[in-house]
């Protein structure tokens, strides 16, 4: 796990693959619906004011996580 | 924000769905992902007015509507956006719930042609659960404006369905649509099956139990579907499923041994409860993914762009908040600069009526108890509940509407999301916060899209924080006449809409401080997580949204308001006109309520129009007025002016004004929020809770404001 960042890390315009999410229950199910399974390409693309929440850009729809729920999505970066 | 009847009036209950069909009617099923432009569908075919609005989460009651077409009556349903039907929140429970078991003869998936991708997942799990289905593809002009070409035909063949494409604010497609869902609804048109392969691991799971289940359910529901879901079994779908069926499918010995052995099958190959949820989401979403590539051309790869470069605008750490205040404040003093004129030529107009009712009760020489309680009573009332608070709301509610359809309440939330994170509250009870500027009762119905049950509840609790539509005009006119006669004439208005939004900036931190307060006592936890989605920003109807939110809007508030005004009015008059010991009722009540007021930097006639404006808070201002008339002697009453004047007479200082609007802005919620907060969270503890927080919040801050006033000696 070591190779792998989580979302989090992603600065604006980064974009990285899903490799896995470590959360569970209702929250990881909140997560698959988004389209966030293994293999998803994500961008970050918004930084709102605060820097927490940010927006990705996740199969054509731009969705706000807070940091804590990123920090449970490790990727791999891609360029 | 659905302010119609539908949501607030009598029928708050509109959730409790009950399809009452004749014959050979048709029932069919409104689906598909939030915003993504349903209710203009469901509009455009019934010709109701459901409201739009372009955010996640706007339609949370089940709205049922009809249209005819060649003569047979289809009964339109349009349930809540959702994004699956796995059911992780109480909307996709009850989304899922109707598609599964409520048996509509056809079931329309409505899309958003600019993200298709994401929207088909959600068609994909509705046709594991029915093939009568249509795809509408919605938004087709916006795609088209944004370069993705879509093939349709392609779409239809991998789908095993009709699909149609339509721009449902133009109106265009929808004919291709009834025709569909008419065609479908008779079987008149085939549709196929396109069977959703899994991994085989899965799939020889399902096959285990795949024969029994069809045994056992017949054609009631579709046995694959069932299969998957007994191997991916949730509570609240086991409930569900077994009401529906009217046993417990369970209890079948040769079902659950079947179901053992799948299960045991699925763990030999280590595949856990939780892997097996992430297959079978993979699957769907890998398959959307698949179809959607094949499908779907983007002409123009930045197709975003332009919404990113007022993103950046809109949400960047330098300008983000600022606009978002400027835009608020903009929207207050156009407001109350366009209010002020019309306000007054109300007023004059419905005072000389007045004035010709008065003749008429003289020449026809009538008791004057009568025409005390008609014209002085109810008519006055009346009058100026209407000339008070139309202008404002008819001016309010189309900007905030326009506000609301462009896709900008989203990134309030978003811009706001570290403040709710702080209070240890839901990014989304943001949405729900702006919603109560509209009606509070909406506020707490709109709580639902928030699904973590602690976190609603603290929405719940907290929206009357908020002033509704119903407390602008009370807390602009206080504003006007008190506080922009400090400034030179030009920029009165401004100064009014600059005081009134530390009024409410006041009011979002006091939501943002007792949600913290709530987080740490009686509600206590963590913030869940959440997703919040940032739509594509879309050009509002201008036209459209400023005819629907004068007529269902602001029409039907001011109804319910001059429903309830005409009554008050006339309990008022009684009061003051029947004498006790020398001493009207009113007088009496008033002087029962004084001292305590004072406490406040109230009077005990402000008071009592806050106590008897419970059941709508727009009378308030009225009852004031009629209090003081009563007691003190007439004034002309044509503007605010003479308003002030007698305000002034009866004692008011600066003080009584702010602690006004800061009770005003702090009270107990009115009559209709109540109920609906009784409604929601089921529970008189929390409605009694919801009636005190603020009610005690209030005093508390308008009694140290008015003893820090009294002892720096000013007035």
């Amino acid at each position: 796990m070591d190779d792998y960042l989580t979302l989090n890390n992603l600065k604006i315009g980064e974009s990285a693959k899903v490799e896995m999410l470590t959360s569970t229950g209702v929250q990881r199910r909140r997560m698959l619906d988004l389209g966030l399974i293994k293999g998803t390409t994500v961008q970050a693309v918004l930084n709102s004011p605060s820097g927490d929440p940010v927006a990705y850009f996740i199969r054509g729809t731009l969705i706000a996580l807070r940091d804590e729920d990123a920090k449970k999505i490790y990727v791999t970066a891609t360029i | 924000m659905g302010l119609t009847n539908k949501s607030t009036g009598s029928a708050v209950n509109c959730c409790e769905l009950q399809i009452v069909r004749n014959g050979d009617d048709k029932v069919i099923a409104l689906a598909g992902n939030p915003n993504v432009g349903k209710s203009t569908v469901f509009n455009a075919l019934t010709g109701l007015n459901q409201h739009t609005g372009n955010w996640p989460g706007k339609t949370v009651c089940n709205a049922q509507g009809t249209y005819k077409l060649r003569d047979k009556n289809f009964i339109l349903v349009d349930i809540p956006g959702t994004y699956s039907l796995m059911a992780n929140s109480a909307e996709e429970e009850v989304a899922r719930d109707f598609i599964c078991f409520g048996e509509p003869d056809t079931t329309v998936v409505v899309t958003d042609a600019t993200c298709l991708e994401r929207n088909l997942n959600l068609v994909l799990q509705i046709l594991e659960v029915t093939r009568n289905v249509v795809v509408c593809v919605n938004l087709m002009d916006e795609a088209k404006k944004k370069g993705i070409q879509i093939d349709l035909d392609e779409l239809s063949l991998n789908l095993g369905v009709p699909v149609v494409a339509t721009s449902a604010a133009t109106k265009k497609g929808l004919d291709a649509l009834t025709d569909e869902i008419y065609a479908v609804s008779f079987n008149k048109k085939r549709t196929f099956h396109v069977k959703m392969k899994y991994d085989d691991k899965i799939e020889n799971a399902i096959e285990v139990i795949l024969p029994r289940v069809k045994e056992i359910v017949k054609d009631k529901i579709d046995a694959r579907w069932l299969s998957i879901k007994l191997l991916d079994m949730d509570d609240t779908l086991k409930t569900a499923i077994n009401s529906f069926l009217g046993f417990d499918i369970l209890e079948d010995e040769q079902l659950s041994s079947l179901l053992k052995q799948a299960k045991f099958g699925l763990k030999s190959h280590n595949i856990s409860d939780e892997n097996l949820r992430d297959m079978i989401v993979s699957g769907i979403v890998s398959r959307a993914e698949q179809i959607y590539k094949s499908c779907v051309i983007l002409n123009n790869v930045e197709y975003t762009a332009r919404d990113r470069k007022i993103d950046r605008l809109l949400t960047s750490k330098l300008t983000g908040i600022p606009i978002m205040l400027l835009l608020l404040g903009f929207i207050f003093w156009l407001t109350i600069i366009g209010a002020n004129y019309p306000s007054e030529l109300l007023s004059k107009a419905l005072f000389w009526v007045e004035d010709r009712l008065t003749d008429m009760f003289t020449y026809f020489n009538s008791p004057p108890w009568l025409q005390g309680i008609i014209v002085t009573g109810m008519y006055r009332t009346l009058a100026w509940v209407v000339s008070v608070m139309l202008p404002p709301m008819a001016i309010f509610f189309p900007l905030f509407t326009l506000l609301e359809d462009s896709g900008y309440l989203p990134r309030i939330a978003f811009n706001m999301d570290k403040f709710f994170k702080k209070a240890c509250a839901h990014g989304k009870q943001a949405l729900t916060m702006c919603m109560g500027f509209g009606c509070n009762a909406c506020g707490v119905i709109g709580c639902r899209i928030i699904d973590s049950p602690r976190e609603r509840l603290i929405a719940t609790l907290t929206n009357n924080f908020v002033p509704c539509n119903g407390r602008f005009p009370t807390i602009i006119a206080l504003i006007t006449m008190f506080f922009s006669t400090a400034v030179i004439l030009p920029l009165r208005s401004l100064f009014s809409a600059l005081i009134l939004l530390s009024v409410i900036v006041l009011g979002v931190c006091m939501t943002l401080l007792v949600s913290k307060l709530l987080s740490k006592t009686l509600l206590k936890g963590v913030p869940s997580s959440f997703a919040l989605e940032l739509p594509p920003y879309r050009k509002p109807q201008i036209g459209k949204v400023v005819v629907r939110s004068v007529f269902d809007r602001t029409l039907f508030v001011l109804g319910r308001a001059v429903s309830v005004a005409a009554p008050a009015g006339l309990v008022i008059w009684l009061m003051s006109n029947i004498t006790v010991n020398n001493l009207s009722l009113l007088n009496h009540c008033a002087a029962f309520l004084d001292p305590f007021a004072r406490l406040l930097g109230l009077d005990g006639i402000i008071l009592m129009a806050f106590i008897l404006g419970f059941p709508a808070n727009e009378i308030v201002v009225p009852i004031m007025i009629m209090g003081y008339m009563c007691s003190g002697k007439m004034v002309d009453m044509t503007d605010l002016n003479s308003l002030r004047e007698l305000l002034i007479q009866n004692g008011w200082t600066y003080t009584t004004a702010i602690c006004t609007i800061l009770f005003s802005l702090m009270h107990f919620p009115c009559a209709t929020t109540c109920i609906t907060v009784k409604k929601e969270t089921g529970s008189i503890k929390w409605t009694l809770i919801s009636f005190l927080l603020p009610t005690i919040i209030g005093m508390l801050i308008c009694f140290v404001v008015a003893t820090l006033l009294k002892l720096l000696n000013i007035a």
